[in-house]
Order: C-alpha cells, then structure tokens, then sequence
C-alpha cells in the first residue's frame, strides 16, 4: 500500500446523471415491481400465550423472579438479567403512567392520517421499572397529553376480544 | 491459542413445535450449553454470536433478538446472517484476535412458522432475473443442479437413494430425529417424482430447533473442562449469486475446505477426517459435499456410496446422525446440528450411534438458490 501525499485533484462536486421525465415515460429508466407473499404464524410460547388469554379475560398478567425482585411484563419464563427461570405469575392493573408519547400525524406509507395518533409507552402499576406496554391513547387532546399522566385501558367488549394486544382499544386518562 | 468447543446444548428436533417459541427453545439450548461447560453466562461470556436469516425469522434487524434468552443483555452481541459454522468462524476469531476469552454461537430453526415456504425462498432469488421466471415450488433449483452433476459425474438413482436409505435409518439410532425411517432403495424409487429427476424422499423435510455453543480459548479451556474439542479450522466461500455461472459441483465447499483443511494441517483429508457431517438437504448433495470435502474422489463416491463406505460401520462414516434427512432442514441452524454431531461423537457422548473418531469435519451450505458454504475441522 502507498503512502504520503499525492497529487490527485478532486472536483468540488459530481456532474451526476440528469434525469428527465420523459426518461421515465418512455421507460428508458425502468423498474421491475414484484409483490412478493411471505406468511408467517408464530407460535407465541408459554409466556406470551398464557399473557393473550388472559388479555380476553380483561386482565394483564406478568411474572416474578425472586433473585432480582422484578415483576416482568410482558411476561417471559425466565429473567433476563438473572438468567434462571421465573418463580411465579402475578397480575397487573391495567392502569399507569404515560412515560413517553409521541403525537403521530403520518401514515407509515407517508401520508396524512385524518386524526393523529397518540403512542405512548405506559409504565403499568405493578410491573418493575422499564416494563412497561406501549400502546395508544384515546379520548384525549393532543395538546392535554404529558409524561406523568395517570391511564387506564379501555378494553373492547368481552365478545370482541380475541387474545391480542388490540383487545385494549386504547389507554384514557384517569382525571378530567 | 488453540480454541475449544467446552459445552454444547440443543433443543429439539421437531417436525414442529407449537408449544414453545422460538426464544423458549433457544433458552432450552442455551441453558444446556451453560450447564455442559460450567459457566454462568452474566458473568463469563464475552460475546455472543447468532446467526439468523430476518427472512426466516419474518422481522427484521434479528441482532436486537439475540441477548435475552442467552444471558446477553448487556455484552457485545451480534447476527451473522449464515449458517451456524459461519458463526463458529466468527467466534474463533474473536477468541484468536483475543477480544474474547469465552464466546457463545448460536443458531434455531423454527421453520414450522413459515407458512409460505417456497415464497419465502424465492424472496432469495434475483427478482429481475430469475424470480418471475414460472411458478414451480423452488425447489426445482436444486433439482436443476442435481440434474447436470449427476450426469456429469455418472452417479445412478439408485445410488442417490442409497443416501436416502442409510441417513434415515442412521436417524432410528437418534432420539433428536423426527425423520427417522426404515426404509429401502425400493421406497425411495417408488416416491413420486415431484421435479424430475428428484423425487419426494430426496428432499429434507423441515424442522424445528436450536443450538447452542460455548467456545472458550485454550487457558480457559484447561480450567473448565477435562474434554475439550478442539476447532482446528474454519472455512467459508462463496461463489456467485449467478444461477448461470455456479459450478454446480459444491466449489464453495471444495474452497470453504481448502481454507480448514490449511488451519488444521490436514493434507490429506480421505485419510485424516475420521467422520463427516455434511449437508443433505437434497440427498445428491451428499455427494457432491463429500467430493468437494475430499473425502472421495469424483466417479467413486457413487460405488463407495453403494458399498457402505460412508455407512455408520463404515470405513468414514457420513451424517451418522440421520443428517438433514433423518432430522429435518433447519435452516440456519444446519451446520449447528452438523458440528454438535462431531462434538458428540468426539466426546464419545454419541449413544447408539458412536463411532470411533479422533478428527470429524462438519459442513454447511447456504441452501437454494446459493453457491456459499462452510467448513469446521474439529479434533481431540
């Protein structure tokens, strides 16, 4: 390999490739499209299927590792940071405390959406600290939303759930 | 510093496994490997390596995956997007290069959530090229090369069969082998022909599983376990993405072992590998990875094949574990099931189906439509 300083000049910038529309019209640039179908069904496991079912039943479940004290949730068969299996299920509220938002305004295809949307992450009562569900707020103003703010899930009716994390409609806040 | 295999889990194999995700049964795999080498993972790993396919998982950016069900959270983690023996190559580098004293590879298959597998393959093909090229499952890729080696090197179909026959019996001696099967050259002749000259029981069915290894140097080795297996070389290669400009006799195996077989001072690898694991996923595969292995010459693997060379009693026993065939395709996790064998088998930790074997060799390849591969040399 060469070193030291060499004589080369570089221009302050590429000339690049001019593009026309017509060159796209008369398809001298062209693409080829493709709609490719992957499916997947993943097999939810131990923790997370117990966590669904008893989202039907209108109820947040976690688990506990004695070592480190933590109640996790979502929950999972084993503490990550103890790395040993979990001790015991127990449930949460389905009430806590907005610890970030974001106020959405744009489709993921870059559009507008007609009203924006409110993803929080809401530290839930009862879990350990960093667990927390992130979801989405509803009968609130943007403007009324803030880090500290006291929710509550608003679930769909019994009948209507179907053991997903859409069986909560959205997070409202607790005071008016 | 020579680096050593000191604790080996797996989970599985299964046809499916419907009641445990994919962390659970990596979890399983992990905790066994930590267990086998005696260490805590919070405490003593350095770095830890999973190799994952986003496109065989369905979600992307599969690193953010890696730390929790192998003790990771917070260490240096990091996805090798290839089979599990690329990811052994990449541990034995950090451990050489001395980043790492102790580094974990890992590698699951959970191909029984894919309910689209062929589309889910062709996603690899060249979507200009070749994806739009008919509608035929593609597997007709590997048909397609099947059809010009075996021509070119003589090999019959009932020799190819033979391969069918041997593995899936070996896997009656493997209680991890969901696709174990007495069967004869007769009942694979008589499997339909599903692209032609290929037929049904020539393709490895898919299954479900995880591997786990702890890779340590050799100072720490010495410390924590009395049977170490060495890795002696490591080996990859590629060839092209080119459908038309692949050799179709497995180069990227010949290359992948050339480069092993270097590292392990190993010159002359018929003699010197006492046992081979290698990748059947299509049953002519088989032949065509033990030629490039140089385990047999071109135009006698076909007859050694037929005389019981490569058979468990035989003179260098070939996927003594069932292979591909016997326990299932599992994706990224092949060369992972392919290593453990030879680990086993070397520890003398291999049950029913032990042989007697100082040097093994384990080999991958990337599955269609690829020409890349790799090798592993493993020793005591």
């Amino acid at each position: 390999m060469s070193v030291g300083k060499k004589d080369i000049s570089c221009p302050p910038e590429a000339p690049g490739t001019p593009l026309k529309d017509a060159d796209i019209t008369e398809k001298k640039v062209t693409y080829v499209e493709d709609h490719p179908d992957m499916r997947y069904a993943w097999t939810a496991g131990q923790a997370i299927s117990r966590f669904l079912n008893e989202l039907k039943e209108g109820r947040l479940i976690a688990t506990k590792c004695n070592k480190c004290r933590r109640i996790l949730f979502p929950p999972r068969m084993f503490c990550e940071l103890c790395y040993k299996p979990i001790d015991d299920w127990v449930y949460v509220k389905d009430t806590g405390t907005v610890q970030t938002f974001s106020i959405s305004y744009i489709d993921p295809d870059a559009r507008p959406l007609e009203e924006p949307i409110i993803v929080a992450v809401i530290a839930v009562d009862g879990a350990s600290k960093n667990m927390a569900f992130m979801h989405v707020l509803g009968e609130v103003e943007p403007k009324d939303v803030y880090i500290g703010m006291k929710v509550k899930a608003v679930w769909k009716p019994e009948e209507e759930r179907e053991g997903s994390v859409t069986d909560i409609k959205y997070w409202k806040p607790m005071e008016k | 510093m020579r680096v050593a295999v000191v604790g080996v889990g797996y989970s599985g194999f299964n046809a499916n496994t419907p009641d445990l995700s994919w962390k659970e049964i990596t979890l399983e795999a992990a905790t066994r490997a930590y267990d086998d080498a005696g260490i805590n993972p919070r405490k003593d790993v350095d770095s830890i390596v999973t190799c994952a396919e986003d496109i065989w998982e369905g979600f992307a950016i599969f690193d953010e995956f890696v730390p929790d069900q192998l003790g990771g959270v917070l260490k240096p983690t990091c996805t090798v997007c290839a089979d599990f023996l690329f990811g052994i190559a990449t541990a034995y580098m950090q451990i050489k290069s001395e980043l790492a004293d102790i580094a974990v590879v890992e590698a699951h298959s959970k191909a029984s959530d894919i309910l689209t597998f062929g589309e889910t393959i062709k996603f690899a093909m060249d979507p200009i090229w070749l994806r739009e090229i008919g509608s035929a499952h593609p597997y007709y890729f590997a048909a397609l090369e099947m059809s010009q080696y075996v021509n070119e090197c003589c090999i019959t179909e009932e020799q190819i069969a033979e391969v069918v026959v041997k593995n899936k019996n070996n896997a009656l001696k493997n209680s991890s082998a969901p696709y174990g099967s007495k069967i004869t050259v007769e009942d694979v002749l008589n499997s339909p022909m599903v692209f032609d000259p290929m037929r049904k029981l020539e393709i490895a069915p898919r299954a479900d599983g995880a591997i786990v290894f702890v890779l340590a140097n050799e100072d720490v080795a010495r410390d924590i376990t009395d049977t170490p297996v060495w890795v002696k070389g490591v080996g990859w290669w590629s060839e092209t993405s080119n459908y038309d400009t692949m050799s179709f006799n497995a180069a990227y195996t010949y290359k992948a072992a050339k480069m092993a077989y270097k590292l392990a001072g190993i010159t002359n690898p018929a003699k010197e590998i006492d046992i081979a694991e290698v990748d059947d996923r299509f049953a002519f595969k088989e032949f065509q990875h033990i030629e490039a292995l140089q385990l047999s010459k071109r135009f006698e693997t076909g007859t050694l094949m037929q005389e019981g060379y490569f058979a468990k009693d035989g003179e260098l026993p070939v996927n003594v574990s069932g292979g591909s065939l016997g326990i299932g395709n599992l994706l990224e996790a092949t060369g992972g099931q392919k290593a453990l064998e030879i680990v086993l088998q070397l520890r003398r930790l291999a049950g029913r189906r032990q042989v007697e074997a100082e040097t093994g060799v384990a080999q991958a390849w990337r599955y269609i439509p690829t020409a890349s591969g790799a090798v592993t040399v493993f020793g005591v």
